[in-house]
C-alpha cells in the first residue's frame, strides 16, 4: 500500500517537474543566457547556442534557425529581445514575438539592427536545421530534408543521413537517403576504401542519377608536358592532330603553357605584310608577285630581319613544334582506385543501358514496322491479291485521315468520335474503292502498267479536291486522353500508348484478314477468282462481284489505317504520297500475294531502318536512303519477296 | 522502219517550231516573245527530249521505268556544279582584286568553297565537286554519272529478272532515294537548298535574252539529235529484238539473244539521253534542288508519254510538249477563270483536277495516246 502511494506520488512529480522546468524555458530565454553569441555569431561559436536550442527541443526552434540563417532576424539593443518582423522593406517595422508570434509593437528601421549572420555561420545553421528535419516526425518533412541536402551536399551531412538510416522506418524515405548516403560517400569519404565500396554499389543502376553521381569522378583536364608524369592519375594520352585534339587547339596550349611562341596565323602574317608596304614592295618584293605561299614567306622573313615583324610559328610549322610534347587527359580525381572503380561501374551501367537502349530500339521499331504494316495492308490485298497497282491507295488513306478529322469536329468527345470515326473511313474508303474499281479498274485488268496511270490520275485528282475543301494546312487529329501518355518501363525503355494501340491495331488486322482470307466463303472465292478467274466463274462465282468486293475492302482497310496514322502525323493533303512508295516496297519486299509476306516485309523494313538509324542516330534521312537501297539490293536476290509464293498460287 | 519514216517530218516541224520563236526572240527578231516564255519554250524541249528517252524504254522495250528524272536531275547536278563553282569563283576573284596584296589560289578556292557551303554550314570542297572547276570533265560527268546509275541498277535488276510492276517499283524506290540523300545536307550538294543562280553563264557577257535563246537553239538541236538516234536504234534489226522483248520476252530469249544485254544498252542509252536533257534544262531553269527528283515527277514523264502514245517517238515528243505547256499555261494564272454562275472555275485550283481525269480518260479510251488517234486518222 506504502508502495503504492509512494509510486503515485513520484509520478505526480515527475509529471510535474518536467514539463514546467520545460515550460519555463522560452525561445527568448534560451537567447537571452548569451545573446552575444547570436548578435555576434562566428562559425567557431555559434556552436554552442545552437546546442543549447537543440537540447531544449522547443517546437519552433527549426522556424527561428531558418529566420535566423535568412538573415531576418532583428534584435533591438534598447531592450535586448530578438523579434522577427512582418515586413522588412516597410518604413515603421511591425515586430513580431519570436515565440507567441504575436505583434510585439513597432519600432524605426533605425532602432534596431538586422542580424545578418556571414557565410560560414549560415552554412553551420543549415546543417543545424537539416537536422532538425530530419529528425521530424512527418516523413514528407524527412524526405524535404533529404532533397534539400541532395541539391547542395557537404561533407556534414554525411554523418546525419548515417544516423537517419539506422531508425528510418519509411520505405521512401530509407530509398531516398541510401541514395544520398552513396552519393555523399563517393563525394566525401576520408577512405579510398570506402569510396570505391560505395562506388560497387552502383554497378549496372541504369537510373540517370548514378550516372550522374559518377560521371563528375571522371572529369578530365587536358594538360601538356614534355614527358608523360608518371604520378599523375592520367586518362589518357593524346594524338595532336586527332579529332579529340585538333593541331591549332595543341598548339594554343604550348603557347598558354609559355612552351612555344606565338602562332603567327595567315591572316595575322597578310595584316602584317599589309602594314609594311613600302613604295610598292613588302620586304623588296613587289607587291603584284606576293600572290604565292613561297613570295608571302620571303617578304615577312625580310620583314623580321628588318625588326618590322615579329617572329612567330607559321601554321605549316606548327605540327613540327606540337610533335616534341606529350599531352594527355588528367583526371581531376586525384586517387587512381576510385577513378578505375567509377570507370568499370560506368562500363557495367554502359552495359545494361546499352542492353535496354536495344530493347528500345525494338519496341520503336516494332512501332514503326505496325505503321508500315497498317500502310501497306489494304495494299496487300489489292496489289498482292488482285494485282492492281493502286497508286491511289496513299490518297485512300488521307481519305481516311480527314474522315477522322470531319467526326471528330461533329463530335466532341475524343474517345467517341474515334469510335464512330474507324467504321466511317472504312465506309467511305469503301466506296471510293468500289467506285473507282467500277468506274476504272475493271477495265485495265489486262493492263496493269496501265491501271499505274489512271490510278495515278485519280491521286492527284483526289488530293486537289481535298485541298479545295479542306485547305493546305495540317488538320489537327487529337487522340483520346487515355492514348495521350506513355508506358514507362525504366529511365531507358519507354513507349508512348498511341504506338501501343497502332501495334494492336495492326495485329487486329493482321488476324481479321487472315481469318476473312482463309477461313470464310468470301476468301475463298477470292482467291479463287485471282487465280482463275475464268474457272471461278465457270464453278459459279461472280468475278465482277468479288473484285469489287475485295478491291473495296483493301481500299477500306486503307481508310481506317488512315484514321491511326492521323492520329500522329501532320493530317495534310499529301499524307498519302508520303507512305506510297513505302507501302509498294513493304509489299514487294514481303512477297506479293499473302499477307504474312506483308508483315514480313513491314517487319523487315522498320528494323532495317530503326537499326541504321541507331547507327547514325542524328540522320534519318540517311537511314531512309539506305534502307531504300538495301531493298533494291534485296530484291535482286530474292525478286518475289521474303515469302515467295510457289506453285499454281503464283501464278504467271 | 517506220520511226526513221517520221524523222524527216519531225525535223521540219521542229525547224519550223525554231526559225519562229528565233524570229519572235527578243534577241534576233520582233520581240514578240519575253525572255522567260523563250526560257519555257526551251525547257519544254528539254522535257520532250527526257519524253523521248522514256519512250525508248518503255514503249519500246517495255520497261516501265519511274526513276527516269533521277537522270535527269543528276544531269542537272553535274552541269550545275562547273556552273555553280565557276561563277562563284569569278565573283570571289573580283572581290578579291581590290585586296592590296593579291590573292593566292589556295584562298581563292578556299573563299570560292565558303560562299558556296556555308549554307550547309561547310567550308571545305566535298569530294564530288573535285572536278567541278573543269567545263570539260564535268561535261563528261553529264554522260558518265547517270549512264553508270543506269548501268549498276540496270544489271542488278535486269539480271536477276526483275520486271514488270517490280521493275517500276525498284526505279521509284532508285529515284527516292537519291533524292532523299540529295536532301541531307552534308552530302555535298547543299542539301535542300540545291545548286542555284545556274542561269548566269560564267564567260558570257550577253544577257539573259540572248542566252535564252541561245539555249533554246541548243535544246532543240539536242532534241534532233536524240530523236534522230532513237529512231535510228529503234530501227533495223535492233529495233525488231528490242520491241519484241517488249511484246514476249521469253520468246526472245528462247531464240537465243541475249535479252538482258539489249534491255541494259536501252536503259543505260535512255539514261543517258535524259542526263543530257537535264544538263540543258537546269541552266535555263536556274535552280535545282531534290525536290525535282522525287518520284513523283518520274511518274509525270510516264504519264506525258502514255498520253502523247507509247511506242511512238512523235508521241512522246507531242504529250510532253503538250502537258506541259498547258500546265504552265493553266497553273501559271492567266488562264481566264470560268464563270458558270454560282461557281467560279478557277484554273489554278482546278487544273489538276481535269488533268488527273484527263489521264485517266486517255487511257480508257485512247491507250495508244494522240498519236494514236492521229494514226487513226493518217490511214484512213
Amino acid at each position: 500500500m506504502m508502495k503504492r502511494i509512494l509510486l503515485a506520488l513520484a509520478g505526480v512529480l515527475l509529471l510535474c517537474a518536467v514539463p514546467s522546468g520545460l515550460r519555463a524555458q522560452t525561445l527568448q530565454d534560451i537567447l537571452q543566457e548569451d545573446p552575444e553569441l547570436v548578435t555576434d555569431a562566428s562559425r567557431r561559436t555559434v556552436g554552442e547556442v545552437l546546442e543549447r536550442l537543440v537540447e531544449s527541443e522547443l517546437p519552433n526552434v527549426p522556424e527561428f534557425l531558418s529566420v535566423w540563417q535568412d538573415r531576418e532576424l532583428y534584435f533591438r539593443e534598447s531592450d535586448g529581445l530578438f523579434y522577427y518582423v512582418e515586413d522588412p522593406d516597410a518604413d515603421e517595422l511591425t515586430l513580431i514575438d519570436i515565440d507567441t508570434g504575436e505583434v510585439a509593437g513597432t519600432s524605426g528601421s533605425r532602432e534596431i539592427d538586422q542580424l545578418r549572420p556571414n557565410r560560414g555561420v549560415q552554412t553551420v545553421i543549415g546543417s543545424a536545421l537539416v537536422q532538425f528535419q530530419l529528425n521530424a516526425d512527418e516523413p514528407r518533412v524527412r524526405r524535404t530534408a533529404l532533397r534539400a541536402i541532395d541539391r547542395d551536399p557537404e561533407e556534414e551531412h554525411l554523418p546525419l543521413i548515417r544516423e537517419l538510416l539506422e531508425t528510418e522506418e519509411d520505405e521512401d524515405v530509407r530509398n531516398a537517403a541510401s541514395a544520398l548516403l552513396t552519393k555523399l560517400t563517393i563525394a566525401f569519404a576520408d577512405s579510398d576504401e570506402a569510396r570505391v565500396a560505395a562506388i560497387d554499389t552502383l554497378r549496372g543502376n541504369i537510373s540517370i542519377e548514378a550516372r550522374a553521381v559518377l560521371n563528375p569522378l571522371l572529369a578530365t583536364r587536358t594538360e601538356v608536358a614534355e614527358t608523360m608524369p608518371e604520378d599523375a592519375n592520367i586518362a589518357r594520352e593524346l594524338e595532336p592532330g586527332s579529332d579529340d585534339l585538333p593541331l591549332a587547339d595543341a598548339y594554343e596550349m604550348l603557347v598558354a603553357a609559355e612552351l612555344a611562341p606565338p602562332l603567327i596565323t595567315d591572316e595575322e602574317r597578310l595584316d602584317t605584310l599589309e602594314a609594311n608596304i613600302v613604295d610598292g614592295r613588302v620586304g623588296g618584293i613587289p607587291l603584284a608577285q606576293l600572290n604565292t605561299e613561297a613570295a608571302r614567306e620571303r617578304a615577312y622573313d625580310a620583314l623580321i630581319a628588318s625588326g618590322a615583324a615579329e617572329a612567330g610559328s607559321t601554321e605549316a610549322e606548327i605540327a613540327e613544334i606540337v610533335a616534341g610534347y606529350a599531352f594527355y587527359e588528367e583526371y581531376r580525381e586525384s586517387s587512381v582506385a576510385v577513378t578505375d572503380a567509377a570507370e568499370s561501374a560506368l562500363a557495367s551501367i554502359e552495359g545494361s543501358v546499352a542492353l535496354y537502349n536495344f530493347l528500345d530500339l525494338s519496341l520503336d521499331a516494332l512501332s514503326l514496322a505496325s505503321i508500315y504494316f497498317l500502310a501497306a495492308i489494304g495494299l496487300a490485298i489489292t496489289f498482292g491479291v488482285m494485282g492492281v497497282i493502286n497508286m491511289a491507295h496513299g490518297e485512300f488513306i488521307m481519305l481516311g485521315a480527314y474522315t477522322g478529322f470531319v467526326v471528330q469536329s461533329i463530335v466532341p468527345n475524343d474517345t467517341a468520335s474515334i469510335a464512330i470515326a474507324i467504321p466511317l473511313a472504312f465506309a467511305v474508303t469503301f466506296v471510293a474503292g468500289v467506285a473507282m474499281e467500277r468506274l476504272v479498274i475493271r477495265w485495265l485488268y489486262h493492263r496493269p502498267l496501265e491501271t499505274l496511270l489512271a490510278t495515278f490520275g485519280i491521286s492527284i485528282a483526289i488530293q486537289q479536291i481535298v485541298r479545295q475543301i479542306f485547305g493546305t494546312l495540317s488538320r489537327p487529329l487529337s487522340p483520346p486522353d487515355w492514348l495521350a501518355g506513355s508506358v514507362e518501363f525504366n529511365d531507358v525503355v519507354s513507349i508512348s500508348s498511341i504506338r501501343i494501340a497502332i501495334f494492336l491495331l495492326g495485329v487486329i488486322f493482321f488476324v481479321a484478314l487472315w481469318l476473312i482470307l482463309n477461313k470464310t466463303r468470301l476468301g475463298l472465292e477470292v482467291r479463287a477468282v485471282t487465280q482463275n478467274p475464268a474457272m471461278a466463274s465457270a464453278m459459279g462465282i461472280n468475278p465482277d462481284r468479288i473484285n469489287m468486293l475485295t478491291f473495296g475492302l483493301g481500299s477500306g482497310i486503307a481508310g481506317v489505317a488512315g484514321v491511326a496514322i492521323g492520329l500522329f502525323a501532320q493530317v495534310v493533303p499529301d499524307l498519302g504520297s508520303n507512305y506510297i512508295v513505302q507501302s509498294f516496297m513493304t509489299v514487294v519486299v514481303g512477297g506479293v500475294g499473302n499477307i504474312f509476306g506483308t508483315l514480313a516485309g513491314a517487319a523487315l523494313i522498320g528494323f532495317l531502318q530503326k537499326g541504321i538509324e541507331w547507327m547514325n542516330p542524328s540522320n534519318t534521312l540517311a537511314a531512309q536512303t539506305y534502307m531504300i537501297l538495301f531493298v533494291i539490293l534485296f530484291i535482286q536476290f530474292r525478286p518475289r519477296g521474303i515469302i515467295a509464293l510457289r506453285g499454281r498460287a503464283a501464278g504467271d | 522502219m517506220r520511226a526513221m519514216k517520221t524523222v524527216p517530218y519531225f525535223l521540219a516541224v521542229l525547224f519550223a517550231v525554231v526559225l519562229g520563236v528565233t524570229i519572235l526572240s527578243q534577241a534576233y527578231g520582233t520581240g514578240g516573245i519575253s525572255v522567260s516564255f523563250t526560257k519555257v519554250l526551251g525547257m519544254t524541249l528539254c522535257l520532250c527530249l527526257a519524253a523521248l528517252a522514256m519512250d525508248l524504254v518503255w514503249g519500246y522495250c517495255g520497261i516501265l521505268s519511274l526513276g527516269h528524272f533521277a537522270f535527269f536531275g543528276l544531269g542537272g547536278y553535274m552541269v550545275g556544279m562547273w556552273l555553280m563553282t565557276a561563277r562563284t569563283e569569278a565573283v570571289v576573284r573580283a572581290n578579291m582584286a581590290n585586296n592590296v596584296i593579291p590573292p593566292t589560289e589556295a584562298e581563292i578556292s578556299q573563299g570560292t568553297a565558303l560562299q558556296i557551303f556555308s549554307v550547309v554550314g561547310a567550308e571545305d570542297w566535298p569530294w564530288m565537286w573535285a572536278v567541278s572547276d573543269s567545263l570539260f570533265l564535268s561535261l563528261l560527268l553529264v554522260v558518265l554519272i547517270p549512264g553508270l546509275l543506269a548501268l549498276v541498277f540496270g544489271w542488278l535488276a535486269f539480271r536477276s529478272r526483275v520486271t514488270g510492276v517490280y521493275l517500276s517499283i525498284l526505279t521509284q524506290a532508285m529515284t527516292l532515294a537519291l533524292s532523299l540523300y540529295l536532301f541531307q545536307n552534308d552530302t555535298g550538294l547543299r542539301g535542300n537548298n540545291g545548286l542555284s543562280g545556274l542561269q548566269n553563264i560564267p564567260g558570257v557577257s550577253a544577257g539573259q535574252s540572248y542566252l535564252s535563246i541561245w539555249f533554246f537553239w541548243a535544246s532543240a538541236l539536242a532534241l534532233a539529235l536524240g530523236y534522230v538516234g532513237s529512231a535510228w536504234v529503234v530501227s533495223g534489226k535492233f529495233g525488231n529484238v528490242v520491241r519484241g522483248i517488249r511484246d514476249d520476252e521469253q520468246r526472245v530469249r528462247f531464240l537465243g539473244y541475249s535479252v538482258e544485254g539489249y534491255k541494259l544498252f536501252v536503259f543505260v542509252l535512255s539514261a543517258v539521253i535524259c542526263g543530257i536533257a537535264g544538263a540543258l534544262f537546269y541552266p535555263q531553269a536556274g535552280i535545282i534542288n531534290p525536290d525535282e527528283i522525287a518520284p513523283i515527277a518520274s511518274i509525270y514523264l510516264a504519264v506525258w508519254v502514255a498520253i502523247g502514245g507509247r511506242g511512238r517517238l512523235y508521241g512522246a515528243v507531242i504529250g510532253a510538249a503538250l502537258v506541259s505547256l498547258l500546265s504552265t499555261y493553266f497553273t501559271g494564272g492567266r488562264a481566264p477563270d470560268v464563270n458558270l454562275g454560282i461557281f467560279t472555275i478557277q484554273w489554278i485550283d482546278w487544273w489538276p483536277v481535269l488533268l488527273g481525269l484527263g489521264f485517266v480518260l486517255i487511257t480508257l479510251f485512247a491507250p495508244n495516246g494522240i498519236a494514236g488517234l492521229f494514226d487513226k486518222l493518217v490511214r484512213k
